[in-house]
């Protein structure tokens, strides 16, 4: 049995009231609540690599032979694929608990407190980059148990990983501004849906775009998704040129800077 | 839960706040809360509609009010959750506009709903407000497994805060409020949708509160909970104060009471009924009871104190005969007040004009 302290024996701190906002620190705290959210709703995660898991042993035992000639020889060409459309779907992630909070008064409370107040969004994001970790590792070590080997070796497979989260967290972006201006988080989840899947469909996750017609080509060149995909194709098997990266840095940093300033605008004007 | 490993209680709970905010809330003059002509409007709606309030320091003060008359979004401006669309507000000496963080560092707020994360259990959900006000980890650690025990919730404190009871969330919303104390703490209606037991937990926290320094601005559609907690209220209707005091001087501005009398004999009634509507000057009813008879005391008894007026009318009464049992001269209830402020009760008031039992006799 633990001892219960006696409320009489409290001891008042020594620091005073908060000055000024801790950025770091709240921003770890909020942080710490996101992983404690994850860890007490796994479906969260689970929902999320369900599909990119089905999806790369689908296309790698289905259609593989077909594809690439064989399963093994496919499975180098989708893995980097799939770990982008991993990333992507969890994405939405940081928009809808974020809608939720805003729905049950978190917001409210948070709003009310001393707090560097875009922490609040930024803690969130950090709670999603372990989800993104962790889903990777998955369908990464899934790769691997299937045959998946990059030329670029586990350095390439590092700065992979690394490109991946920085685009995840800029996009996460989008989708916490429309965490809130949409009203329900179903609203999210099914617009989410709307955009993701031809993103992803029309990209060259699955399938080289030199064997497609004109007009469907010149739209999966311009889709960004097909941009990460070649950078993380290229980074993975070591063959990675700066202009790769660089377009995905690029596009990064813009999704942060208009999305992030739509976000915290948003979140500040609320009323 | 069991009550034996509870040991800790509200009463002998002591306050946990800043050397600095225990200056703040001694000095002499300051009011915790000055706002003047506040004003939000959403749409065509015109939710706060050019409010005045000064809230002094330390106590309850009711903000007394039905469903939509303000008192949600009176409580948000102030709490800087809400930009007024005109007026000013103050709150501990801070403006709500120029420097919300000084307030925020000040105040404490527990919305209408219970804002925890369900998912998270109870302790974890006070390690994160007390993380976010600056508390060391084993500060915080300590401080929320003293609120824990304070709140009675020990037992459920390794639980998901979804598996709570109404009023177990209510607490815990409130232990969180409670992890630094506030100078300032806003409740917006804290007992709505609990059941007795719960709503009687709650008030003992608030008067605790209160004892401890902190200033405590509650909303509330209840009058009797405005009656029982605070020690001034303002009505507010159609996002505008109407009236402000202390419960008794809001009582006393609708009438001096209601006089009740019983008489010894039914056959009495009418006689009784005629003689003391001469006497005090206003509408006698007859009660449920064939011996009973009462009466809304105004200002018109005669510009008169009531009690000598309903004294002199008891021995008019016994000059004609007329053998009265026993009476009663009690104050008006606080839903008097709001009917004769607003000219409507509040949903759950049950005012004292006997129509139905005027029905009942014959």
């Amino acid at each position: 049995m633990s001892a219960i302290t006696t409320l009489e024996t409290l001891t008042i701190p020594q620091h005073g009231r908060l000055s000024r906002p801790r950025i770091l620190r709240n921003s770890l705290t909020m942080g710490w609540r996101a992983l404690l959210k994850a860890r007490h709703e796994p479906e969260l995660v689970a929902d999320a690599v369900a599909i990119p898991v089905l999806f790369t042993l689908l296309f790698t035992y289905l259609f593989g032979g077909a594809l690439s000639g064989s399963p093994q020889q496919y499975l180098q060409f989708l893995l980097p694929g799939t770990l982008v459309m991993t990333v992507l779907l969890i994405t939405v992630s940081a928009g809808l608990s974020l809608n939720n909070d805003r729905n049950q008064g978190a917001l409210d409370r948070f709003r009310s407190m001393p707090v560097w107040q875009p922490a609040v969004v930024v803690g969130g994001l950090i709670g999603d980059m372990a989800r993104y970790l962790f889903a990777t590792s998955l369908v990464l070590g899934l790769g691997l148990l299937m045959g998946y080997r990059p030329s670029g070796g586990a350095g390439g497979i590092l700065l992979a990983v690394a490109l991946i989260l920085i685009f995840g967290f800029s996009v996460s972006w989008i989708w916490t501004s429309l965490g809130l201006v949409l009203r329900s988080a179903q609203a999210v989840s099914i617009l989410s849906f709307a955009v993701q899947v031809p993103l992803t469909f029309a990209s060259n996750v699955f399938v080289s775009p030199a064997t497609l017609p004109g007009w469907l080509r010149a739209f999966v060149d311009a889709n960004p998704v097909s941009h990460l995909v070649t950078a993380e194709r290229a980074l993975m098997n070591g063959t990675a040129t700066a202009g790769q990266v660089g377009w995905v840095l690029l596009a990064s940093a813009a999704l942060v800077a208009v999305f992030g300033s739509l976000t915290m605008l948003l979140y500040r004007s609320r009323s | 839960m069991t009550a034996a490993r509870r040991t800790g209680s509200i009463a002998d709970m002591t306050t946990y706040s800043s050397p600095l905010a225990v200056a703040e809330r001694t000095a002499a003059g300051l009011l915790a809360i000055e706002a003047s002509g506040l004003v939000k409007t959403f749409g065509a709606i015109r939710a706060v509609d050019g409010l005045d309030l000064a809230v002094p320091q330390g106590g309850v003060f009711g903000l007394l009010g039905q469903n939509g008359a303000g008192k949600t979004t009176a409580i948000r401006i102030l709490a800087t959750l809400t930009r007024p669309d005109a007026g000013s507000a103050k709150v501990l000496g801070y403006d709500v506009r120029i420097d919300p963080h000084a307030v925020r560092s000040r105040i404490s707020l527990t919305g209408q709903f219970a804002t925890l994360d369900a998912s998270l259990s109870g302790t974890e959900n006070l390690l994160l407000q007390a993380r976010l006000l600056g508390l060391g980890r084993r500060e915080a650690r300590q401080r929320s497994a003293e609120l824990l025990d304070a709140f009675g919730l020990a037992d459920a404190a390794p639980r998901a805060v979804r598996t709570y009871s109404g009023g177990m969330r209510r607490r815990l919303d409130i232990a969180a409020s409670m992890v630094v104390a506030p100078a300032l703490l806003f409740l917006d209606e804290p007992t709505t949708g609990l059941d007795p037991r719960g709503r009687r937990q709650v008030w003992e926290m608030v008067r605790w509160l209160a004892r401890e320094g902190t200033t405590v601005l509650l909303t509330t559609q209840y009058l009797d909970e405005a009656d029982q907690l605070a020690g001034r209220i303002a009505v507010i209707d159609h996002g505008k104060i109407i009236a402000d005091g202390t419960p008794g001087e809001l009582k006393a501005s609708v009438g001096s009471g209601v006089l009740h009398v019983r008489l010894a004999e039914p056959g009495d009634r009418e006689r009784a009924r005629r003689a003391l509507e001469r006497a005090l000057g206003v509408a006698i009813h007859p009660g449920a009871d064939a011996v009973t008879l009462t009466a809304r005391l105004n200002g018109h008894a005669a510009g008169q104190d009531a009690g000598s007026a309903v004294g002199q009318s008891m021995s008019q009464l016994s000059d004609e005969g007329i053998t009265v049992a026993t009476f009663a001269l009690g104050e008006p209830s606080l839903d008097e007040v709001f009917l004769a402020l607003t000219g409507h009760t509040t949903h759950n008031g049950h005012t004292t004009h006997n129509t139905a039992s005027e029905a009942n006799v014959t």
